[in-house]
């Protein structure tokens, strides 16, 4: 027998399982997983948590529900992946051995690399919305709060959907709004990009549309540390930001288990080739999803397009042909832009994200940089396809390969 | 693309004034670009410079984070070698591409 070994079982892993035991022959190939947690979150819904829009129970499901049957399950902490021998040790000396190894194991926040910021004020007046914990201690803070300046800091690139922190700061407007608020509480959106976002078009869009929304931006900002006592977020450059309640995009760091296998560059994250998904210097090894150090963005609809490369490369590898997909850093993002409203990018490593239609060129029915309903409802439908759809590495209706057609240059 | 005399010698440069060709940079090159930056050059300039040519040669990617903890200067340090944007006047001033901010 053969051994496929996946580390991790969030949104990338779980797909692969699923793709994978379809695809490979069950009497030739052992499929396992580990992942030290036994809850699947949703992790799009935990922006909708601290605004009312969603419980806890919207978000969580068993990991269980998941796995394919014909896959080994195990729960366990991973100490070190031991890429020249082939094996992986897990906690208390278990020790795994592989062929072909999948690294899905994802980034996570680390408030702790910003001096003040796990501090005194952690989860009373200084939240992150990237955990359940701190979505729903925001939440509940937000029932109550009278108002103030309100501070979106991004601490640093990259993390994990970036167009999150934008949606964060349209929804607050609605909601302060629909409270009858709005006229106390300042939002401010801190980040250490030159704008809104990256790329032109975009960047322009989005920040006409917080000023629209009397958000303000305060760009070029790499925060230092978290001032407690005096409330206020300071950067490199000696900038301060001052804030009632700040609501942080922590630092986002793959897992320590990658620098203790010395695997990951300075952020944790697996060096992988770009287009292949191959580790870099080994090559039995794959990463998919947030964990490998592919320059696009860290989002789920990266890992899902990934995934059907990585099936694809796979069964190359395996059968000694030379690889024929190669990965273009698709990304598409739905953005919430409040009152049940959104707007929608799609984009690649080359391409940065136009106008248009998709997935139809010139139907639609969703619009591209544009603000329309049917964005959100699109949003709204995504929860549903990702725990029934994509988990289980069912066909999704979207190319993997980021397509030019609808859209306008 | 365009070309541009810079210490005397002709560089490949893009519309932004970044080099294009990594291996035409020089120390005579990165002190005329450093002026024009408002940077005077000293010996820890120059040797962030070297780290972060390395890194880029190496194809590695380039974070601030990265050059605090390169044991050359810590962040704070970086941000006043190359006030304002440190690594965009880096790299510029290195000789090597502007780094893509990548979400």
């Amino acid at each position: 027998m053969k051994k496929l070994l996946i580390l991790g079982a969030g949104t990338a892993g779980t797909m692969m399982a699923n793709k994978m035991r379809k695809k490979l022959a069950r009497d030739e190939w052992d499929i396992t997983i580990v992942d030290q947690f036994k809850t699947h979150y949703y992790q799009p819904g935990f922006l909708f948590i601290p605004f009312g829009l969603y419980t806890k129970e919207d978000v969580v499901k068993p990991k269980s529900d998941f796995f394919p049957i014909g896959v080994n399950v195990i729960y366990s902490s991973i100490e070190k992946i031991v890429a020249n021998e082939n094996k992986v040790l897990l906690a208390d000396g278990v020790v795994l051995n592989y062929d072909y190894l999948f690294i899905a194991t994802g980034t996570r926040t680390a408030p702790e690399e910003t001096p003040g910021l796990k501090d005194k004020l952690w989860h009373k007046e200084i939240f992150d919305f990237y955990t359940i914990e701190g979505a729903v201690a925001l939440n509940k803070f937000f029932k109550t709060w009278q108002g103030g300046e309100l501070v979106v800091n991004i601490a640093e690139l990259p993390y994990k959907c970036p167009v999150a922190p934008l949606e964060f700061v349209f929804f607050a407007d609605a909601f302060f709004t629909e409270r009858g608020l709005r006229d106390k509480v300042k939002i401010t959106y801190v980040t250490p990009l030159p704008g809104a976002f990256t790329k032109p078009r975009a960047t322009k869009m989005l920040g006409e549309l917080l000023k629209s929304k009397n958000i303000n931006i305060v760009p070029d900002f790499n925060v230092a540390e978290v001032d407690n006592d005096n409330k206020k977020i300071i950067d490199y450059a000696g900038k301060e930001v001052k804030f009632d309640c700040l609501v942080s995009i922590p630092t986002n760091m793959g897992d320590a288990l990658i620098e203790r296998s010395g695997l990951g560059d300075d952020m944790n994250y697996v060096l992988t080739d770009k287009h292949t998904l191959q580790a870099k210097d080994h090559k039995n090894i794959f990463v998919i999803g947030d964990a490998a150090n592919l320059p696009t963005s860290k989002a789920g609809s990266v890992a899902h397009f990934a995934s059907e490369i990585l099936e694809e490369n796979f069964m190359c590898a395996i059968e000694g042909r030379p690889y024929t997909a190669s990965f273009d850093g698709h990304a598409n993002c739905y953005i919430e832009t409040g009152y049940g409203k959104g707007t929608l990018i799609d984009f690649n490593y080359d391409t940065e994200p136009l106008p248009g239609s998709f997935p139809f060129p010139g139907v639609g029915p969703f619009g591209l940089l544009k603000v329309t309903r049917t964005n959100h409802y699109g949003k709204m439908i995504f929860r549903w396809l990702y725990w029934h759809i994509l988990l289980k590495g069912r066909e999704m209706p979207i190319d993997s390969e980021m397509q030019m057609a609808g859209k306008k240059l | 693309m365009a070309t541009k005399t810079i210490a005397g010698v002709n560089i490949n440069v893009n519309e932004e004034g970044y080099l294009t060709d990594p291996s035409e940079w020089t120390r005579e090159v990165a002190t005329e670009i450093a002026k024009e930056e408002g940077i005077e050059l000293t010996d820890k300039h120059f040797e962030v410079l070297e780290f972060i040519r390395n890194k880029v040669m190496n194809g590695e990617g380039l974070t601030i984070r990265g050059i605090g903890k390169s044991g050359i200067v810590d962040a704070k340090t970086f941000y006043q070698l190359f006030p304002g944007a440190p690594l965009k006047k880096a790299t510029k001033i290195a000789g090597v591409p502007k780094p893509v901010s990548c979400i």
